[in-house]
């Protein structure tokens, strides 16, 4: 969908709730004073008895959503990813993992996408310290339509979901309408020669990594893994049959995220040779989300690069 | 209080049943840990009146036979250390056979060491890691209050009792400001001011200064309760912040650690650790001197 105008991913989150809460879902959302920047604001202003402001409290945030969860409400929580996963991480697991409860961790501004802010605000982190927790789902929407697909999705599964957003405009990559399946993937072009496994906003700079490879005679095969936890392991276990070479591309951290996963997954059934795309060991640093992929090796070329030095 | 709650039950309050109740419970209390040979007998002790005030005193609108009939009013042990107490509650009441207390703590027990939702009926939330439960109270609280407008009717309780110690966690400070925030009415936080936590008295760990006082500085309706282990004085400061309309109440307690054992009172060193097999006879001597008679 080259055409359609870059939107975030945030901006599918409030749009969805209201639209959820149209379909007859009990939802609701608690916030800690960036209703407008996660964009629950929509929902507050659509009924003001389904969002609620703890203030710059994140785990107060958390604490409030169990609680609303246990009235048979669908609870989602917001505030930026840095703050909302790693601020009230206690939280998340003791109250909301460890009882099971119908709590939806979505923050937004993950990742680099967060940009100017800079390295404290640039979390590279979430992905592994959601996936690590037991009862949590994780999804990496890689656009506005795949989002608004996990939120969607989030509500229609029992139990904790983390849905990771960012705060950037990214290329549309999937249709309106486009719908997540639980624990799937998407196969997004088929290669022979290597096998792109991405989330989030790496699934487009894959798609465009490929393309630069096919004129290289280089066919690289592309799977959007937005389910990291669970992963879609028959999908990528017959990709990696396939081309025999499987590069991991994700905003994160290349310890504990889809990399992580991919590989403990592949050592365990299909030994595989890997390499993995992401940020490295690192904590971020202030500058244009462009910049960023460049300086930390998340785009395109970087990609390109691991696929040719194969 | 005599007149059937919400659920159908009857429970009038008579001090000398609940003092019976009580004393029951903290037999249980220490019965349990001796065969569990670990977990928290200190705080579980001190709790113990306002526990047996809540369930038999019928301060808390509940049904055993029904624990998730949603009039029920709620009540969650944030203090999740202080398990055995609610376990003792909830056998003596019925939600599970008396059986199950000597399994605590043990392997595929429905009794975890800190109170499991999924596990044990009449756990409204699971909870271990202190601090939380004021915000899952005013989650809670905030959702039924928003039903019950809806329907036209009045709220259900939710109660949630805390340690002194406790309240150094400041996610509990979030939660009190945004429980008055919202002027949740139909939530009560009761706090066991035992004034000692692992590392010794609280006034030597980190102090407190006046918890009414900073609860009223928050916003909250603030009782304090002399003797937190008087059954009496329990019923009716618990009475009082239930029928509080004004917003949110809490309850100090001014209780002893480890009340009701002798050579558990007041010692910081029986926060964790289970009697001995001797020492739970001595345990039990003391608790069957316990006055049953109504003061």
């Amino acid at each position: 969908m080259a055409d359609a105008a870059p939107r975030a991913t945030r901006e599918a989150f409030g749009a969805t709730l209201i639209e959820l809460v149209k379909d007859g879902y009990p939802v609701v959302a608690v916030d800690a004073d960036l209703a407008g920047s996660t964009t629950t604001k929509k929902l507050g202003d659509y009924d003001p008895e389904r969002l609620f402001d703890a203030g710059i409290a994140e785990q107060d945030m958390i604490g409030i959503a169990a609680g609303l969860a246990l009235t048979d409400r669908i609870a989602y929580t917001a505030s930026f990813a840095v703050f909302g996963t790693g601020r009230c991480y206690d939280q998340i697991r003791n109250t909301v993992c460890y009882g099971n409860l119908n709590v939806k961790i979505c923050p937004t501004h993950a990742g680099l996408s967060v940009g100017p802010d800079g390295g404290s605000h640039q979390m590279v982190e979430d992905i592994a310290l959601m996936s690590v927790l037991p009862n949590m789902r994780v999804l990496v929407p890689a656009d506005y339509e795949s989002a608004a697909a996990a939120i969607r999705l989030a509500a229609q599964t029992p139990g904790p979901v983390y849905v990771r957003m960012g705060r950037a405009k990214v290329p549309q990559v999937y249709e309106p309408g486009f719908k997540m399946t639980p624990g799937g993937s998407r196969l997004l072009r088929e290669g022979k020669d290597v096998t792109l496994v991405a989330c989030g906003l790496m699934v487009n700079e894959a798609l465009v990594a490929a393309q630069s490879l096919a004129e290289k005679g280089i066919e690289a095969e592309v799977i959007d893994a937005y389910s990291v936890k669970p992963l879609d392991e028959a999908a990528i276990l017959a990709s990696a049959k396939k081309t025999g070479f499987v590069i991991t591309c994700e905003e994160h951290s290349v310890i504990g995220g889809l990399g992580s996963q991919v590989a403990t997954l592949l050592a365990a059934k299909q030994p595989t040779r890997m390499k993995f795309i992401g940020v490295q060991d690192r904590f971020g640093t202030s500058g244009e989300l462009k910049e960023l992929l460049r300086r930390y090796d998340c785009d395109a070329e970087a990609i390109i690069a691991a696929a040719i030095e194969a | 209080m005599g007149s059937p709650n919400a659920l159908g039950v009857t429970n009038e309050f008579d001090v000398a049943q609940v003092k019976k109740f009580a004393k029951q419970m903290r037999r249980d209390i220490v019965t349990m840990l001796a065969e569990a040979k670990s977990g928290h007998p200190g705080g579980s002790l001190s709790a113990c009146d306002c526990v047996a005030t809540l369930y038999k005193g019928g301060v808390l609108r509940h049904n055993p036979k029904e624990p998730n009939n949603p009039a029920r009013d709620r009540f969650i042990l944030s203090k999740g250390h202080a398990a055995p107490v609610l376990y003792a509650a909830l056998a003596g009441e019925g939600y599970f056979p008396r059986e199950w207390l000597m399994t605590l703590r043990k392997l595929d027990s429905h009794l975890q060491g800190h109170p499991d939702m999924r596990k044990c009926p009449g756990v409204e939330v699971s909870t271990g890691s202190l601090g939380q439960g004021l915000s899952i109270a005013s989650g809670l609280a905030l959702g039924l209050s928003i039903d019950a407008a809806h329907k036209g009717c009045e709220p259900q309780k939710v109660f949630v009792l805390m340690g002194d110690g406790e309240l150094q966690e400041g996610m509990v400070w979030e939660a009190a400001m945004f429980a008055a925030h919202r002027n949740l009415k139909n939530l009560i936080a009761i706090v066991d001011n035992n004034n000692l936590q692992i590392d010794g008295h609280l006034t030597d760990v980190v102090s407190l200064g006046n918890i009414a006082q900073k609860f009223e500085s928050f916003g909250w309706h603030a009782i304090e309760v002399k003797d937190g282990n008087s059954i009496p004085e329990c019923y009716e400061a618990l009475c009082a912040a239930r029928d509080y309309a004004q917003g949110p109440c809490v309850v100090v307690l001014h209780t002893i650690k480890g009340k009701g054992v002798s050579f558990m009172e007041d010692q910081a060193g029986w926060h964790g650790k289970a009697p001995s097999i001797q020492e739970l006879s001595v345990a039990l001597a003391d608790i069957d001197g316990l006055s049953e008679e109504a003061e």
